[in-house]
């Protein structure tokens, strides 16, 4: 096969393993929402074959194959849940680009939620310090040795 | 002392980080296990390649610990693995192929120049069975038990030293 | 008499570059820690040493590519004869070992910038500055010569021609994408080496952060346009229409940029305010370590990526043990010695102080996101718990929103004063500008979509609450007895580059809202004479030919494009190329650009009736995409030529400097 070819030929030269987008098909809609579907559905499922690619941009034969699978069922009536179980019941979560929550998902949707309430109470806690530092009076020696600190920089 | 602790925070961070990317380095972000694993092969009745009149389907695999190799005439790494089948069938295992996304005479031209160590061959012109099973490329190898769960896959090339130290372990564990 | 020898000269002088990085390294940082000024004046000429060294190396490359010198392995794996000149010497970095080698000229550009612009600088600092990006010069030529030397051989028996360069690669964005990239990588070397110097001489006042930010500024600057034009080459040439997919490689560059967007700020607050010390210096530390970090995801073949560069374990384990000695001991050595008492610099709520610490906070929190998706299939696949995959959805998902809070912030942060604001001034100056955002926001999906649309609106609230309130605050400060142009013309470069860098954004955050709701596609089955209505456009296939590029065949399709009822129209020609050399088809599409608009035609999969599968697409507002980046650029680029930096020690004229290391860069 002239990709599988290419793949292994590309290794050996270690050359950029670029790929171009693909997968330019005429499908018919009769509803345009089953389109809007069978276009988000098809861009968030992962070629298994290539490099990163959604299966909607790729001209590998089975991701040709996957997009196949999503029309049709589209057309039976399936729900997106439905759709998206059938592939991951043969090819894995890794057809996934969106993640499900799950156990070992936790850290991945829950770390910047968990970075912004810590930021947030960060902040809260560096301004009140401030608002302290700021509200506080100098003594006369701390005036006399900011003084100090200020004047060479006034010279120069 | 406790901002300092404070202050060692991103180097921790950083050596976790780069623990993984270390491990990451002997890690094939390409060799996934098939999501069938422990399932039960899926059900299909196809014809076999050897005679268009015969349907077989999933019962074909039960009794006995069977290796399934997707292949077609269309793969160049199917007929680099060839030689390994065939030392596989010679051991006594027992092989069963899948002509996947191919014509018959091509197939079957394939079998008789490269050599044939399968049982029996599954016809899947238009990749039907392949996609029940996730194959996203040739050649993929599964191996099914006596009760025709799948135990153990392997994608794209079988090495010459995958016989014996991969394949022979697995066909022995799954055998009664 | 030399021409066979070019590439030894060219490994010869590497090899020169490598020692003098050396002692460019040694020297001054042991005269720094010993007091000793002779030690310390060897960092001046050792730069200049090495960058010429490293020209004359990259010279010695660039005349192999243009004299078909098949017998270097580089050459012969990327180029061919039939190749037009350009793309012969842009093929240079079209590679692994060509592009370090360019990483490794730029970095010596840089150098050789430092050296030359900061004559003013005190002489220990001057010393371990240089020592430092000497040090990081070191690892990266070491890692040229051993693991990837782009002069090596295939002799005896050289190829009669070359494997052409990826025909992807045979392109205008390709010559400038990634120079203009790397300027901005390697760039952030200056900051760090600032910071490590800064940290090494325990001197951790507001003074580095003077002379470094003009510096910083111009990195990040070239890493915006850099980010900006591979995401338009992507656009074109890769994606069909899509401009930005969350792959790792797009990430890698994404990561240093908001690091050093957060740089960028908290260098200001140092500097006017001598607070976040220890802040910005790891912030410094960072930057330049996830340029690094990306370096390492993008050929090391740890993620899978679209454009990766092919794996190499060794190549791969010798980056990582790079960024785990640059990292870890800067990382150690922050953690010793950065200050250990907060110095109470007070500010309010209210204060354009806690404005920048959030912003601070949030794009560390974006930064944190963007590593964590990249990163975490393969956390999880390491500790064996399966693979999964990190796409698009998940990254937008919370890219968007955490956009959006930066900007109710942004939106405030150039209103308020320093240390205090008081919150009736600061709302009399917001309040108009804030109701104008919302009712235009509101408004505008109405006018122009037909139909209301939260997306839309809430991007556009976003992007004008970023520039209302500044263009309310332009009005207020242009007043001047001799006339509002007078006024403006009394305002600082450096404001200017504030305001215009803010408005890059929100020039951005428009296109992003308006051509991700309004864009149009269709596939459609063309033959000749067939017509498609597409957003108000009839496309009209009228001719169907083959034709021969100098190193393709290609066949093309003539598509004329109406609008509406309109008699007058133009021709778009996509075509379907096979380039000859790797026998690799190519999809070539037909753009037709425009500041509104671009109408973009590919051509499919020959239909073998006589017609062919198109990819028909209008894109509203796309360009605004890139053109907000340059904007972007443009306002950090106007802080830098501020005539307070030109004052002072450390660059007088760095837009200069720049427009050098570009010239030298892509010689």
């Amino acid at each position: 096969m002239a990709r599988l070819t290419r793949c292994l030929l590309a290794l050996l030269v270690l050359m950029p393993l670029l790929a171009q987008a693909g997968g330019i098909e005429v499908r018919r809609f009769e509803d345009p929402v089953l389109e809007q579907r069978y276009d988000s559905l098809t861009a968030t499922l992962r070629c298994p074959k290539c490099q990163n690619q959604a299966i909607g941009d790729s001209d590998s034969p089975i991701a040709g194959d996957m997009r196949d699978r999503v029309y049709r069922q589209l057309q039976d009536g399936r729900s997106d849940k439905e759709i998206l179980d059938f592939m991951v019941r043969r090819f894995g979560d890794y057809v996934l680009y969106n993640p499900r929550l799950e156990g070992r998902t936790l850290l991945l949707w829950g770390l910047p939620a968990a970075l912004v309430l810590v930021g947030a109470l960060l902040v809260a806690l560096v301004v009140r310090a401030r608002r302290r530092a700021s509200a506080r009076r100098l003594t006369a020696e701390e005036r006399a040795r900011l003084d100090a600190l200020i004047k060479p920089e006034r010279t120069e | 002392m406790k901002r300092r602790l404070l202050l060692l925070l991103p180097l921790v961070g950083f050596l976790v980080l780069g623990g993984f990317l270390y491990q990451g380095l002997s890690m094939n972000p390409f060799d996934r296990d098939s999501a069938l694993m422990a399932d039960p092969f899926p059900s299909f009745a196809l014809t076999t390649l050897e005679d268009p009149s015969r349907t077989v389907d999933e019962s074909l695999l039960a009794g006995e610990v069977t290796l399934v190799n997707v292949w077609g005439e269309w793969c160049p790494t199917c007929k680099q693995e060839m030689p390994q089948l065939l030392d596989l069938a010679d051991r006594g295992v027992r092989l069963v192929g899948v002509d996947y996304k191919d014509t018959r005479e091509k197939g079957r031209a394939f079998l008789a120049e490269f050599g044939n160590p399968f049982e029996v061959n599954v016809f899947d012109p238009d990749g039907d069975l392949g996609f029940e099973l996730g194959v996203y490329g040739a050649p993929e190898t599964f191996l099914v038990d006596p009760e025709g769960v799948i135990r153990y896959h392997h994608t794209g090339y079988i090495k010459p030293e995958d016989v014996t130290q991969v394949i022979l372990p697995e066909v022995e564990k799954w055998r009664d | 008499m030399l021409i066979p020898l070019i590439p030894e000269i060219g490994h010869f002088a590497l090899i020169l570059a490598l020692l003098m990085a050396a002692a460019q390294a040694v020297m001054p940082l042991a005269g720094a820690a010993t007091r000793r000024p002779l030690w310390m004046a060897y960092a001046r000429p050792m730069a200049t040493g090495q960058f010429l060294f490293l020209v004359v190396a990259y010279g010695c490359l660039t005349a192999s590519f243009l004299l078909d010198d098949f017998s270097v392995a580089t050459v012969a794996d990327n180029s061919n004869s039939l190749l037009p000149w350009y793309y012969k010497a842009s093929a240079v970095w079209g590679n692994h070992e060509g592009s370090v080698l360019l990483w490794s000229l730029i970095l010596g550009a840089w150098t050789f910038a430092v050296a030359h612009f900061s004559k003013e600088l005190p002489r220990d600092m001057l010393a371990r500055v240089l020592g430092v990006m000497g040090l990081v010069s070191l690892g990266f030529l070491a890692f040229v010569l051993i693991t990837s030397n782009p002069f090596s051989r295939l002799l005896p028996n050289p190829p009669a021609d070359g494997a052409d360069l990826n025909p992807l690669l045979q392109d205008f964005g390709l010559i400038i994408h990634p120079p203009m990239l790397y300027m901005g990588y390697v760039g952030f070397s200056v900051v760090f080496a600032f910071a490590i110097a800064a940290l090494l001489g325990g001197r951790l006042d507001a003074a580095w952060t003077r002379w470094a930010r003009p510096w910083t500024n111009v990195a990040w600057a070239f890493l915006s346009v850099g980010i900006a034009l591979g995401s338009w080459w992507a656009y074109y040439e890769l994606g069909w229409g899509g401009w930005w997919f969350w792959d790792p490689v797009e990430n890698a560059s994404l990561l240093p940029w908001l690091a050093g967007t957060a740089l960028i700020h908290s260098l200001a607050v140092t500097e006017k305010r001598g607070a976040f010390k220890s802040w910005t210096v790891l912030l410094a530390i960072s930057t330049f370590s996830l340029s690094l970090l990306g370096t390492f995801l993008v050929r090391s073949g740890v993620l899978t990526s679209v454009h990766a560069f092919a794996n190499d374990p060794s190549r791969g384990l010798f980056i990582l043990a790079l960024l785990g000695i640059t990292v870890g001991l800067s990382l150690l050595l922050f953690a010793l010695r950065a200050p250990r008492v907060s110095h109470q610099v007070g500010f309010t709520w209210l204060s354009r102080d806690a404005l920048l610490l959030i912003n601070n906070i949030l794009l560390v929190i974006m930064t944190v996101t963007v590593l964590l998706g990249t990163v975490y299939p393969l956390l999880l696949d390491a500790l064996n718990l399966g693979k999964i995959s990190v796409g698009p959805p998940y990254f937008n998902a919370l890219f968007v929103p955490l956009t959006v809070i930066l900007c109710v912030f942004m939106g405030l942060g150039p209103l308020a004063h320093w240390k205090r604001t008081a919150g009736r001034d600061l709302v009399r100056r917001a309040w108009l500008a804030g109701a104008a955002a919302l009712v235009i926001a509101a408004l505008a999906p109405l006018a122009y979509g037909g139909e209301w649309n939260l997306k839309v609106s809430l991007g556009l609230v976003a992007a004008l609450w970023v520039v209302l309130p500044l263009v309310r605050d332009l009005w207020e400060k242009s007043r001047h007895r001799r006339g509002r142009l007078a006024g403006l013309r009394r305002l600082s470069l450096a404001h200017w580059g504030m305001v215009v860098g803010h408005l890059g954004l929100a020039v951005t955050i428009v296109g992003v809202t308006v051509v991700s709701n309004y864009a149009v596609e269709r596939n459609v089955r063309m033959a000749v004479g067939d017509s498609v209505q597409v957003a108000g456009y009839t496309f009209t296939m009228t001719e169907l030919g083959s034709r021969r590029g100098p190193n393709y065949v290609a066949d093309a399709a003539h598509i004329r494009v109406q609008r509406g009822e309109a008699e007058r129209g133009f021709v778009m020609t996509p075509e379907k190329r096979l380039y000859i050399a790797r026998g690799m088809p190519m999809t070539d599409v037909a753009l037709r650009p425009g500041l509104f608009r671009d109408l973009y035609v590919a051509m499919g999969e020959d239909l073998e009736d006589g017609s062919w599968a198109m990819r028909i697409q209008y894109k509203p507002f796309v360009r605004w995409l890139w053109l907000g980046g340059l904007l972007m650029a443009a306002g950090g680029i106007l802080a830098v030529i501020d005539r307070r930096y030109r004052r002072t020690a450390t660059a007088r004229d760095p837009e200069r400097v720049a427009a050098a290391s570009v010239r030298e860069a892509s010689a």
